[in-house]
């Protein structure tokens, strides 16, 4: 059984939950930017929830099926249809060989996420199938699908039609949308006032969005403190000798525009962070459109651990409820 | 020198041996990044150690953040008391500088340089008070390089020369990054060289470019069969200057998988570095002779 690309979107790309062990050589974990969508779609057709699937960016693929198969797609209301017809979003569905699936225009999100029967069964690299295409691992030969892929789909049964994920378990961001930081790694570097300005200011999600991160601009310029700078770091203020970046962290390059740094993250560099959005916020950063406007709110470990918490337990309520 | 830890988010502990670069910052960096390796804390899944600091990731529902960041501050007397010694391994890789690519890239950006005037060769010799592009790049290649860092991007080794601190080349990096850099560029930014591993964006000067593949994700190169990923902190570098006639030899020998680098089991021991930094490097390069 294959997936037949028929058009491939914007940049749609197969993704799993990662290759986690390499970032100490500049290998980002990678994987499906929401994980809780991805997760979802493959319990919605009774996949292992670790399995690829695709992740289409704000315009959806069209895809036909080489064999009857169950599919489902979340994340981003991206308007589905099956041979032209309306289908149901969040939701198994059942699809006979030689129909094509297809997509609307984007009403909410950015990512969706389109589950198989049987998973996508594409050679892995380093463990898993999720593109990297900076160094041209997993995906199709390291890169995005395009128009003509014939993507090998593993074995496994159909499930029946119309299970689906209660809307209350279908998680997204809000508008503005809230994402919650912990301070900390380079933080100090900033004054007080900035540090306050960082929290209070609305930012905007700028053009420049991808898997690598996410640039927020529209709040002040952030000022740092008074310094000699320190031998191998560079003269701007946001310099720093090239460490590790944390996946989440929040670079702000000469204190202008933050970047979240994401899935496919660069392993280090020379500009500070002033800490991280929290592990429960990741999902939340893949569904943001450019121009969406963004509140960090500063949070401390406690709360960032009981979120944690909160979204494990959402996404076993997904499985107790398709299980 | 003094170290600070502290939290990046909910799943990384980030520990830094100094705010300042130096071989001792990045040997003690080194060291209590194989201690935690060594003590296996349950829920770790990378250590990723750099320059002179190093990140733990872990999960929190397996060893709670405090208890983590409580056990690798335990790990830091070990380090300390570590031998500053390493058994490594020096690498030759040959470097074509003034190369006809980055020459072509970098007159694309000039723009986005300090010194639109010249090459970027030209201003670092420049500003790090050379009397020649010549006399620079001879201070580039004539002394030893740790790899003190592997990162960014797959793979791309970031080197820290092996001389006193006065004698350290210093640039800084484009006013704003390239979106483009030729695949195997040699690089340099603040006090560190690097090699780009592959094409893409970049901000470090461009002073050349290797013939020697170092990312091989499909890995046919016969020296990358092992691992797709040549470089790992802790290696040390000899640049080997030559010409576009053995560059294009090379080239050819690496795509006829014919070529590897010249490469000689070393002992590296600070202190005994420390003491006379040009003997010892000359020791080091000399182990290359018999590769």
């Amino acid at each position: 059984m294959t997936l037949k690309i028929v058009k491939s979107g914007l940049a749609t790309t197969i993704q799993d939950l990662g290759r986690p062990g390499y970032f100490h050589l500049g290998i980002p974990e990678g994987g499906a930017m929401d994980r809780l969508a991805l997760r979802a779609a493959n319990m919605l057709v009774g996949n292992p929830e670790d399995a690829a699937g695709l992740e289409a960016v704000f315009m959806g693929p069209e895809i036909e099926f080489t064999r009857d198969a169950s599919i489902a797609i979340t994340g981003a209301e991206l308007p589905v249809m099956i041979d032209g017809e309306p289908r149901e979003t969040w939701t198994s569905i059942t699809v006979k060989a030689g129909q094509v699936l297809s997509f609307g225009f984007l009403q909410a999100g950015a990512r969706a996420y389109i589950a198989v029967s049987g998973g996508i069964a594409t050679e892995p690299d380093l463990g898993s199938r999720s593109t990297y295409p900076i160094g041209a691992l997993g995906g199709v030969g390291g890169r995005a699908v395009q128009p003509g892929d014939e993507l090998p789909v593993g074995d496994a049964p159909l499930v029946a039609e119309g299970r689906s994920v209660p809307p209350a378990l279908r998680r997204g961001p809000g508008n503005p949308a809230e994402l919650r930081v912990l301070t900390g790694l380079y933080w100090y570097r900033l004054t007080e006032d900035a540090g306050r300005r960082f929290f209070e200011d609305t930012w905007t999600v700028a053009a420049e969005a991808d898997r690598m991160g996410y640039r927020f601009k529209g709040g002040r310029p952030l000022d740092f403190v008074d310094r000699e700078p320190p031998f191998g770091a560079g003269a701007d203020p946001s310099n720093i000798v090239d460490g590790c970046y944390s996946y989440g962290s929040i670079q702000v390059p000469g204190g202008t525009e933050p970047i979240v740094l994401h899935r496919d993250a660069v392993s280090g560099g020379g500009y500070f962070t002033l800490g991280a959005v929290i592990s429960a916020d990741m999902d939340l950063i893949g569904q943001l459109q450019p121009n969406t406007q963004v509140k960090f709110v500063n949070v401390d470990m406690e709360t960032a651990l009981a979120a944690r918490a909160e979204r494990k337990a959402t996404i076993a309520k997904i499985r107790q409820e398709l299980g | 020198m003094k170290t600070r830890y502290t939290y990046g988010g909910d799943e990384h502990v980030y520990v830094e041996m100094d705010e300042e670069m130096s071989l001792e910052a990045f040997f003690k960096s080194l060291s209590m990044s194989n201690a935690v390796r060594e003590a296996d804390i349950p829920g770790v899944t990378e250590i990723c150690p750099a320059n002179a600091s190093f990140q733990v990731r872990y999960n929190p529902d397996v060893t709670p953040p405090e208890e983590m960041l409580s056990r690798i501050k335990d790990l830091e007397h070990m380090a300390d008391k570590a031998e500053k010694r390493m058994t490594t391994r020096i690498i030759e890789v040959p470097v074509y500088y003034q190369d006809p690519w980055t020459h072509e890239t970098l007159m694309r950006f000039r723009e986005r340089h300090q010194d639109p005037s010249g090459s970027d060769l030209d201003y670092a010799a420049r500003i790090n008070g050379y009397d020649s592009v010549e006399a620079f790049i001879e201070a580039h290649h004539s002394q030893p390089w740790f790899v003190s860092m592997v990162g960014f991007v797959s793979g791309l080794p970031f080197l820290y020369q092996l001389v006193e601190r006065d004698r350290q080349i210093q640039v800084p990096k484009y006013l704003r990054p390239r979106t483009d850099t030729p695949k195997q560029t040699v690089g340099y930014g603040g006090s560190f060289s690097c090699i780009y591993s592959v094409r893409g964006a970049g901000g470090y000067q461009m002073f050349g470019i290797t013939p020697m593949t170092i990312y091989d994700p499909r890995q046919h190169v016969s020296y990358l069969s092992d691992f797709m990923v040549f470089f790992k902190p802790g290696d040390i570098v000899k640049w080997n200057p030559i010409d576009r006639a053995e560059y294009d030899r090379i080239l050819a020998a690496v795509e006829a998988n014919t070529w590897a680098p010249r490469i000689a089991e070393v002992e590296f021991d600070l202190d005994e570095f420390n003491k006379d930094m040009v003997g010892y490097n000359a020791k080091l390069m000399e182990a290359l002779n018999d590769a």
